[in-house]
């Protein structure tokens, strides 16, 4: 018994260190792509724990002006996001904590971030922080509403919340052609780009002043604030990636009662799935072009249609079956 | 018969999908596209009815809403407004963000009213009929939110994809056939009626006249 709840415990841990570890790798593979994509050599694979690494070992600028809550902002960012990350089941569903990975705690942690990231912003009065973080609070509400229909969708779907059920749902159930889900699907996609500050609702490369959202936000921090705040976004996208995965392919996950052995065919599926979600990124990225600010609306709306077409037809199918 | 559902039921919820597209895209040849789209999506719908439910003559409707609403309106409209040089910006009453609002209320409004309306019914052709009239209301809101001729058009004929595809989901009505034929006739109907509202809006009248004039070889 106290074996068992050590391997688990192991398992857990396993999974916090496997995606803190994984997340630089995926940024890394997407510009990578990109790069390629635009016919350029491009960074290595490994670029994005080399900048870590480098961040961490910097001094850290403070500005005159900055409050202690600019300073606690990164660590506390940094905490919620990496347990968000660490919630999301990746190679398998059963693992310990996951009674706690509901998607309402989720979309709860992350805006608890986000709302946090805001107010370091602003913290220290430059007219950059601020525009930052009233264009990001304008993205996070036309976004959130949408995630939120999502998140009902697929517990109407499977009836839970949690995703280890939703996951476990979608392996047993036999793949059936679901509009709702496609929809959501789509839905959620829009969310994870707007999230993660992807193109087209922002340019995570840029340092173009009228453009940038979350560049903005961070532009006072230095140092190991900046090492922590660019881990949570690689984290960020890792848990987006995850999250992406567990709900409409989670094939290969290794189901509730499963032992280390399907553990490591879970493990494998689902970082080929990461990569290959990751490389995905890259194309769409180069593919399109970035929104205009006041467009944007108009483009998570559409997430917002999408997630609301879904819980009517996802509400429909239900009539129909009962 | 499971599969068969789920198949119905996608092509309608992608034919609501191409609905709200009509009324986010901004330019006219989007809009175009985006009607073609669904008219072919409401063919693949009508030829699955058909096929599954082994009601043959349901392979005409079908193949009338491809060839004619999937193909050959969208180029002559295509073609129409190239050659008007009508702007290419489509001019709104409300904005998209509003347009796209009240068409979700639609939505919501006609769900409610088909499972007021028909709580008896079977599952299949209750969901079909709901998103059916879900995507006549949407023709009805781009004609009321779009002001240019043949935008409107357009939302009098996604109109008529959603009747034709709540007409297929109702069991037992063989006269799909000539209705579909009738209103597609309407619709040729109509894509003349913008010929003239462009001439009148032109040249102040219909008369042909005006035409002649416009010709360089001026008497």
């Amino acid at each position: 018994m106290t074996a068992e709840v050590a391997v688990q415990f192991l398992a857990q841990g396993a999974q916090m260190a496997l995606v803190l570890l994984i997340a630089p790798l995926a940024v890394g593979v997407t510009r990578r792509v990109k790069a390629r994509l635009m016919r350029r050599q491009g960074a290595p694979l490994l670029q994005g724990y080399r900048d870590l690494a480098k961040l961490l070992r910097k001094e850290s600028v403070l500005a005159e002006s900055a409050s202690w809550l600019f300073r606690t902002a990164p660590y506390l960012i940094f905490a919620l996001t990496w347990v968000a990350a660490a919630l999301v089941p990746s190679f398998a569903s059963g693992l310990m904590f996951n009674w706690a990975a509901d998607v309402v705690a989720l979309v709860a942690l992350l805006g608890a971030a986000r709302a946090l990231l805001a107010l370091a912003g602003m913290d220290v009065g430059t007219s950059f922080g601020g525009i930052g973080s009233s264009r990001e609070m304008m993205i996070a509400t036309l976004a959130e509403p949408a995630m939120m229909l999502i998140v009902l969708t697929l517990a109407i779907a499977a009836g839970t919340t949690r995703l280890a059920g939703v996951a476990d749902f979608f392996i047993a159930e036999p793949l059936a052609v679901r509009v709702s889900l496609a929809l959501s699907l789509v839905a959620l996609v829009i969310v994870a780009l707007a999230e993660n500050a992807r193109i087209p609702v922002d340019n995570p490369m840029t340092h173009l002043e009228l453009t940038m959202v979350h560049e903005a936000m961070v532009l006072e921090y230095s140092g190991r604030h900046l090492a922590l705040i660019e881990a949570a976004s690689m984290l960020k996208l890792t848990l987006y990636l995850s999250l992406l995965i567990c709900l409409f392919a989670p094939f290969g996950m290794a189901p509730a009662a499963a032992g280390p052995g399907s553990w490591a065919v879970g493990l494998g599926a689902w970082t080929a799935k990461l990569l290959l979600g990751a490389a995905l990124l890259g194309v769409w990225e180069v593919s399109i072009a970035k929104m205009r600010v006041f467009r944007l609306p108009d483009f998570l709306g559409v997430a917002f249609v999408f997630a609301f077409i879904a819980i009517l037809l996802a509400y429909l199918s239900l009539g129909a079956a009962a | 018969m499971k599969l068969a559902y789920e198949i119905s039921h996608l092509l309608a919820g992608v034919m609501l999908v191409a609905s709200f597209a009509l009324l986010y895209q901004q330019r006219i040849a989007a809009v175009l596209n985006a009607f073609a789209a669904q008219s072919i999506t409401l063919a693949l719908a009508v030829a699955w009815a058909a096929w599954s439910e082994d009601r043959p003559d349901l392979f005409i409707t079908a193949a009338i809403a491809l060839g004619l609403k999937g193909v050959l309106i969208p180029v002559a409209l295509h073609r129409t407004v190239t050659r008007l040089g009508v702007h290419r910006e489509v001019e709104k009453v409300v904005g998209v963000g509003m347009a796209l609002l009240v068409g979700l209320a639609l939505c919501g409004l006609s769900q409610a009213l088909v499972v007021k309306v028909a709580p008896a019914m079977a599952g299949l052709g209750r969901d079909e009929l709901a998103l059916a009239m879900a995507i006549v209301l949407l023709g009805f809101l781009m004609m009321i939110v779009r002001r240019n001729a043949v935008t409107q058009v357009v939302g009098f004929m996604s109109m008529e994809n959603g009747l034709i595809l709540a007409a297929t989901g109702a069991r037992g009505m063989p006269l799909v056939v000539e209705v579909s034929v009738a209103f597609s006739v309407l619709i040729a109907l109509f894509v003349f009626a913008v010929f003239v509202f462009r001439i009148r809006e032109r040249f102040d009248t219909i008369d042909i006249e005006a035409l002649d004039r416009m010709r360089g070889d001026r008497r």
